[in-house]
């Protein structure tokens, strides 16, 4: 009947496909339980957290800890903290760790948030170009906003509505200029990315310590002008999604998320991240 | 370009000392990408054949809106998805959000378009003469549907590909419904964002070498397959 030699091929060729795709699952069950010996299945928590976290590597080194002892899959969302917020409030995550204590604020009165917790904390720095035409130096960020304000140097902003973005938009209400125009650039992009397009177009930039450090060796343009000054401190914080407003809520490995990050050990493990590959800490301890 | 001799060579690198955690990577990839292109050519393939072939009311509403889909942007598949399988959403109990099936779903979305436009293009191309033809001949129905996919093997080969092309280039879809998930989600083209966003530019360059070369492959054989002589 299939005098087709074609279209038996092609078939072949698909059950192939469907084969391989059948045969992966056992496969990689089989793998797990190796390493895992028989335990039970692992229950997931969906994490919603910053770039800032994830690209620094941070994570890497906490979350297999975490899993391991605890047999949960944590399942990182990594976006802005604007984003990691707003999955807050929708209950689509079960537990946040993200850097804008103000917009953190508003999540424990509504009830999104619940167990709020400060976990640690890094800097931000301003950087630009190394010819730095605006001047700026030293450790007052408002004084180097506005010179950056009143030359007309490049400025990039993420633009994204993310930790970072929000402390940049503290800076410039607090010294009352309203940024726009040619040299104010909105990239809408992640650390890195906008860290990229600041080196590029010779532009001044806020950015956290951590990202800096773990992508300086590609920025060849920029330097750090500001650092230092008590108001670049930035603090993290982990919460529990609130799991009586939202369904679905994996609240139990979420509270245990929560202490984990707390916890003494994963404290020390957290300051000492970095100071291998970049001679310092990228996070400090900082819990209440 | 000393970059793009060090990308390669870590590519090289990473394949042959079968780097763990990247050959975890393109197993996935191609799971992800095979897995959506067979749904969408069993689906698509019919779909099309009926649609070149049949005359019917509304027929051009559907081909219209099939044309559309196939350009479809994948960020926008992918928040349709996302939204229908938000734990609020429709779907949401399925808890199907951040997991390989939600990067079929969205890849399936994107691709069915494609196969389903370019095998109705194939057939609607087909001569009434020669379907007449095969009617007064006395053929059966399936053998009326053997002959005429004899002779629309080429262009049925080239919509599988035009979709296989969609699916394995395909990030923004993959990076909203997928999260790009260490171990779990995360697939070769979303690896490549995210090394970018770590200024890791020589892996995300290796990364794009090993995409390449599976694209490549499975490409090729697809093309032996459509340009192989007929053989009856």
């Amino acid at each position: 009947m299939l005098k087709n030699r074609f279209f038996a091929t092609l078939f072949v060729f698909m059950l192939l496909i469907l084969s391989a795709c059948g045969n992966t699952e056992p496969d990689q069950a089989d793998a797990k339980e190796k390493k895992t010996e028989p335990k039970a299945e692992p229950t997931e928590l969906i994490l919603a957290t910053t770039t800032s976290t994830q690209d620094s590597g941070l994570l890497d080194v906490l979350l297999p800890i975490f899993e391991e002892e605890n047999n949960v899959k944590v399942k990182t969302i990594a976006v802005g903290t604007g984003q990691a917020l707003e999955m807050g409030t929708k209950g689509e995550a079960d537990v946040l760790l993200v850097h804008a204590p103000k917009s953190e604020e508003e999540l424990v009165t509504s009830g999104d948030a619940v167990n709020r917790k400060r976990v640690m904390y890094n800097d931000f720095i301003l950087v630009g170009p190394k010819d730095n035409p605006a001047g700026v130096s030293g450790e007052d960020i408002n004084a180097a906003f506005q010179k950056i304000n009143e030359t007309k140097a490049n400025f990039v902003t993420r633009g994204d509505d993310s930790g970072t973005h929000k402390k940049e938009l503290g800076i410039w209400t607090a010294v009352n200029i309203q940024p726009s125009g040619d040299t104010y650039i909105s990239t809408g992009q992640g650390m890195g990315a906008s860290l990229q397009i600041a080196n590029e177009k010779n532009g001044y930039i806020l950015t956290d310590r951590a990202t800096w450090l773990a992508q300086e060796k590609n920025l060849t343009n920029l330097k750090i002008v500001v650092e230092g000054g008590k108001d670049l401190m930035n603090i993290y914080h982990v919460m529990q999604v609130n799991p009586e407003k939202h369904d679905m809520v994996n609240s139990k490995d979420a509270e245990k998320f929560v202490e984990f990050m707390i916890s003494s050990e994963t404290q020390d493990v957290i300051e000492g991240f970095g100071k291998e590959d970049y001679g310092q800490s990228l996070f400090f301890k900082y819990t209440e | 370009m000393e970059l793009i001799i060090d990308g390669l060579r870590k590519a090289i690198e990473m394949i042959l000392t079968g780097d763990r955690e990247i050959l975890e990577i393109t197993w996935l990839t191609l799971r992800v990408c095979l897995m959506a292109i067979l749904i969408s050519s069993l689906i698509g393939l019919p779909f099309g054949m009926f649609l070149g072939l049949k005359r019917f009311k509304g027929r051009k509403v559907i081909l219209t809106l099939i044309n559309i889909g196939m350009g479809l942007p994948p960020v926008v598949a992918g928040l349709w998805i996302t939204m229908l399988l938000w734990r609020s959403g429709p779907l949401g109990h399925l808890q199907l959000l951040y997991s390989p099936t939600a990067i079929v779903m969205a890849q399936v979305l994107v691709s069915l378009p494609i196969v389903t436009g370019l095998t109705s293009s194939a057939f609607q191309q087909i001569n009434d003469k020669m379907l007449l033809q095969i009617k007064a001949l006395g053929a059966t129905k399936i053998q009326t549907i053997m002959i005429l996919l004899k002779q629309t093997k080429i262009a049925i080969v080239a919509a599988i590909m035009a979709g296989f092309g969609r699916v394995i280039a395909e990030v923004g879809a993959a990076m909203m419904v997928g999260g790009n998930i260490q171990g779990d989600t995360r697939i070769l083209t979303t690896s490549i964002v995210m090394e970018v966003s770590k200024g890791n530019f020589d892996v995300a360059l290796a990364i794009s070498f090993i995409l390449l070369t599976v694209a490549l492959l499975i490409t090729a054989a697809l093309t032996m397959l459509q340009q192989r002589k007929r053989l009856s």
